[in-house]
């Protein structure tokens, strides 16, 4: 399971850099242009399937093993849901108040500044980590559990 | 208008390839064609959040299906017709046919947005009030994660369950034996 040629790895070694910080840029940015926390994570998950097909499954799982991934899941899930009732303590009656919009910006001009928004970045960002996170597990567990079939084709294997 | 209706004759052209042709990696790449139509029509419909969307999520399920196809024995099913199944299903075809017509007679044209028309709709509010009560530039990112953050919950949710089906479906030993962090 060596992965592929000294080619794809070359380029590879170089293009998950920037596909991992366009991704980055995609979730951060998600309140202003379009895009937002699914897209990016999306992209996110995409560099790492990058990543799983061009160094083989070994060297992912050194970088990002299956036990981090599933925590990086959790995390940004609990996030999402500890954002949405953090509400609850300023005040509000129901969830997904945005309560640092509505309290601490309320009245400021903040359109089209990174700040601002209130907790609609914060969400974004939970939303990415949680979606790059899910499909990248999705897609090495399809290469880890793989069925013991008898497999001639030698250049396709992770 | 004229160039959604050839990317509509694109996409049946390429959805007959995919399910017509005997090779599953061609099939697959007409799959992901027809993906990459429906990201451009997005695209021309003034929706480049849903653009980026599709594009991104088409790109890493065609690597995923050509990735799990190209090294598998497929096995092909195949028989023959039999004349009533045949009868039967043009006729249901046709009674779909006859009645999408009449639906589509009753639809308003398309890309006309029907809810401009009354003042006190969702839309409208998320429109007129969106930016001062959420502060987000990006009105889609506004909606999707402030007035109705329910529905990302929910495609959160969704993704945590496929994650799970993935690993209990796919797992090689059953019960206590199993080792999941290798």
């Amino acid at each position: 399971m060596k992965g592929m040629t000294i080619i794809v790895k070359t380029v590879g070694s170089w293009v998950k850099v920037l596909i991992f910080l366009f991704g980055i840029y995609i979730v951060l940015f998600g309140h202003l242009t379009p895009g937002g926390g699914f897209a990016g994570g999306v992209i996110l998950a995409c560099s790492y399937v990058l990543l799983l097909l061009a160094f083989g499954r070994e060297f992912t799982e050194k970088n990002l093993s299956l036990g981090t991934a599933s925590k990086i899941d959790c995390a940004g899930a609990l996030l999402f849901i500890a954002i949405a009732l953090a509400g609850f303590l300023y005040g509000s009656a129901s969830f997904f108040y945005n309560f640092i919009q509505q309290q601490f910006l309320a009245g400021k001009d903040t359109a089209l500044k990174l700040v601002s928004a209130g907790i609609i970045p914060l969400e974004n960002i939970a939303i990415g980590l949680k979606v790059g996170a899910s499909l990248f597990l999705v897609v090495l567990l399809l290469s880890v559990f793989r069925p013991e079939v008898s497999n001639n084709n030698k250049e396709s294997k992770l | 208008m004229w160039i959604f209706y050839v990317m509509l004759l694109f996409m049946i052209i390429a959805c007959l390839i995919a399910v017509q042709t005997d090779n599953l990696l061609s099939s697959i790449i007409c799959v992901g064609a027809v993906g990459a139509i429906g990201s451009l029509m997005f695209l021309f419909l003034y929706a480049p959040d849903i653009a980026i969307t599709q594009i991104v999520v088409e790109v890493l399920a065609l690597v995923v299906m050509v990735r799990v196809t190209i090294s598998r024995d497929v096995t092909f099913i195949s028989g023959d017709r039999e004349l009533f199944g045949t009868v039967a299903s043009i006729v249901i075809i046709l009674i779909i046919f006859l009645g999408g017509i009449e639906v589509f007679r009753a639809l308003p044209d398309f890309g006309v947005p029907v809810f401009s028309q009354f003042s006190n709709t969702a839309s409208q509010t998320y429109i007129s009030r969106g930016l001062q009560e959420t502060g987000a530039a990006n009105l889609v990112s506004s909606i999707i994660l402030d007035f109705r953050g329910y529905d990302t919950l929910g495609e959160a949710t969704v993704l945590f369950a496929s994650v799970i089906g993935a690993t209990v479906i796919l797992r090689k030993e059953t019960g206590k034996s199993m080792e999941v962090s290798r």
